[in-house]
């Protein structure tokens, strides 16, 4: 039984990319301190007492800012700028011949890195801790799990989206460029920069109708402690991937029939 | 002489980039809506900043603005020149393909850092121009030769501290074959950049003048355009420049007596 789950194909295809992504540890640690951004945002609303007007006290900011860091670390896809590549280098080709979806390779190269990313992760949080050591909380194991789960839910919501964009390749040679412009809204209304509690009010009012508070706000603010609609936040989640998933499924249908690998 | 046949290379230059990047003129579309909507987003986060305050580390919103249009400036040539150009060192030197461009009888640091140029970035460019233009009617500035003059040097000088930085880590990739991830550390670092100096601790203060100039980029040409600068800073921010501009050609002088091909 045991034998038979690990000869899996999922597993087999998390082994190899875990393999490849050990490989690359100095760019996957760079690409964890790239992440650093909410700790600057942290740093000017902090030192410029911002949060007294939202009622969010110093530490719970702290904490709030730490989880979105930690969020995004998690959440980071990259899938629509190795299938361009793969696209125009005409790899794709092969892989649509084996009997499974080239986007499984791509996800499981995804689950690989935040896999070998977690220690880095770890020390940067460690090192966050030494220098703000009022703000240390251990959330309870519930909270964990959930929160777990959620992060989870908003890495797939980012994955199904960039997959759609990704298919858009079998149309238009960049595609990429179509994801740095829907990278914008995501930067700055997911919460990474700034918590969506503090936004005006002419824009909570449509915000948490669109995928980007789930991203990030919402997981972080559960793993933080601070207020939020657990069930509210979770199904909200679970409605846009069931809304992403045949989306995907009929673009990538119609994007494969309409392929035809370079120089036809 | 010398100069003169730098200039005809240079028109070369810009000829083969313009007409390939040409070919893709959706793309160039995209790209300035991208910018459009990520200056929007800077703003929108300066005004959630501003909601109930009336200054950031000193800087009212009128001022703070100045420094974003400074930004989308900067950014704007680090998309049209320096990006393209630098990320395509770390290809040069992963294929093996430095070699040629040290067999032409050019300059190499010439060759690789103007090579290529993206025009969408150029847009970006005038999008923060005409931000400034509004700055400086809204603030009521009057615009004096000597003014004009002084802004001009700063940002000069801002623009040799930049291309210095990007310069400087990407050379370090011959060493390092595989950092080009480093790039992105640098990107998140010049992020703050979009914000006044004061508003950040003292601790990052240090940092952001001391180790990475950032300090200098923006904040610096701003305080000359509210007419706050005092002429000792402008002084060091020349000098800081030229150390920076003069020590990236010499890493890159030792660097290339690294460089040992690609397989060898």
């Amino acid at each position: 039984m045991i034998s038979k789950l690990i000869n899996n194909k999922i597993f087999t295809l998390l082994k190899v990319q875990y393999s490849n992504m050990l490989e690359y540890r100095v760019e996957i640690a760079l690409w964890a301190i790239s992440g650093i951004i909410p700790f600057f945002m942290l740093n000017i609303w902090t030192n410029n007492n911002l949060n007294e007007s939202i009622n969010i006290s110093n530490i719970m900011l702290s904490r709030y800012f730490l989880c979105a860091f930690f969020v995004r670390q998690f959440s980071v896809v990259w899938v629509v700028f190795s299938f361009e590549e793969d696209t125009l280098m005409g790899k794709v080709s092969p892989y649509l011949i084996q009997p499974l979806n080239p986007f499984f390779r791509y996800f499981a190269q995804h689950l690989a890195e935040q896999i070998t990313r977690l220690p880095f992760a770890l020390i940067i949080i460690f090192f966050f801790f030494i220098f703000n050591r009022e703000s240390i909380w251990i959330p309870s194991l519930g909270i964990l799990l959930l929160s777990t789960i959620s992060t989870f839910f908003s890495f797939l919501i980012q994955f199904l989206i960039q997959s759609i964009i990704a298919c858009l390749c079998f149309w238009t040679e960049k595609a990429s460029s179509i994801e740095r412009l829907l990278f914008i809204p995501t930067l700055f209304l997911s919460g990474l920069l700034a918590p969506v509690v503090s936004f005006p009010e002419y824009v909570k009012s449509w915000i948490y109708f669109t995928p980007f508070p789930y991203l990030i706000d919402f997981p972080a603010n559960l793993l933080s402690g601070n207020a939020t609609n657990i069930s509210g936040g979770l199904s909200m989640q679970i409605l846009w991937i069931l809304l992403l998933f045949p989306l995907f499924r009929k673009i990538w249908s119609s994007g494969t029939k309409k392929y035809t690998a370079m120089g036809s | 002489m010398k100069t003169r046949k730098y200039l005809k290379v240079y028109r070369k230059f810009l000829h083969t980039s313009l007409a390939s990047e040409l070919e893709y003129k959706t793309n160039i579309l995209i790209d300035l809506i991208t910018a459009i909507l990520s200056l929007i987003g800077s703003i929108f986060l300066l005004s959630i900043f501003f909601q109930n305050n009336n200054s950031i580390g000193g800087w009212e919103f009128e001022q703070a603005l100045i420094i974003q249009s400074i930004y989308t400036i900067l950014n704007g040539i680090t998309n049209t020149w320096f990006n393209p150009n630098l990320t395509e060192i770390v290809k040069h030197i992963r294929e093996g393909t430095l070699d040629f461009v040290l067999l032409k009888p050019i300059d190499s640091q010439f060759f690789i850092s103007l090579k290529k140029l993206t025009p969408s970035g150029i847009l970006e460019i005038m999008l923060g121009f005409f931000l400034l233009l509004y700055c400086i009617k809204i603030n009521q500035i009057n615009l004096t030769l000597s003014f004009l003059i002084l802004c001009l040097i700063t940002i000069i000088c801002s623009i040799c501290i930049l291309y210095s930085l990007w310069f400087f880590i990407s050379t370090t990739t011959i060493w390092f074959v595989k950092t080009w991830n480093a790039t992105e550390v640098l990107r998140s670092f010049l992020y703050i950049g979009r914000f006044p100096l004061n508003s950040f601790s003292f601790t990052l203060r240090i940092f952001f003048s001391v180790f990475v100039p950032i300090a200098f980029i923006t904040t610096i040409p701003s305080e000359v355009f509210l007419g706050l600068s005092e002429i000792w800073k402008i002084l060091l921010e020349v000098i800081v420049a030229m150390v920076f501009l003069f020590t990236s050609r010499r890493f890159w002088l030792f660097a290339l007596r690294f460089y040992s091909s690609a397989s060898s």
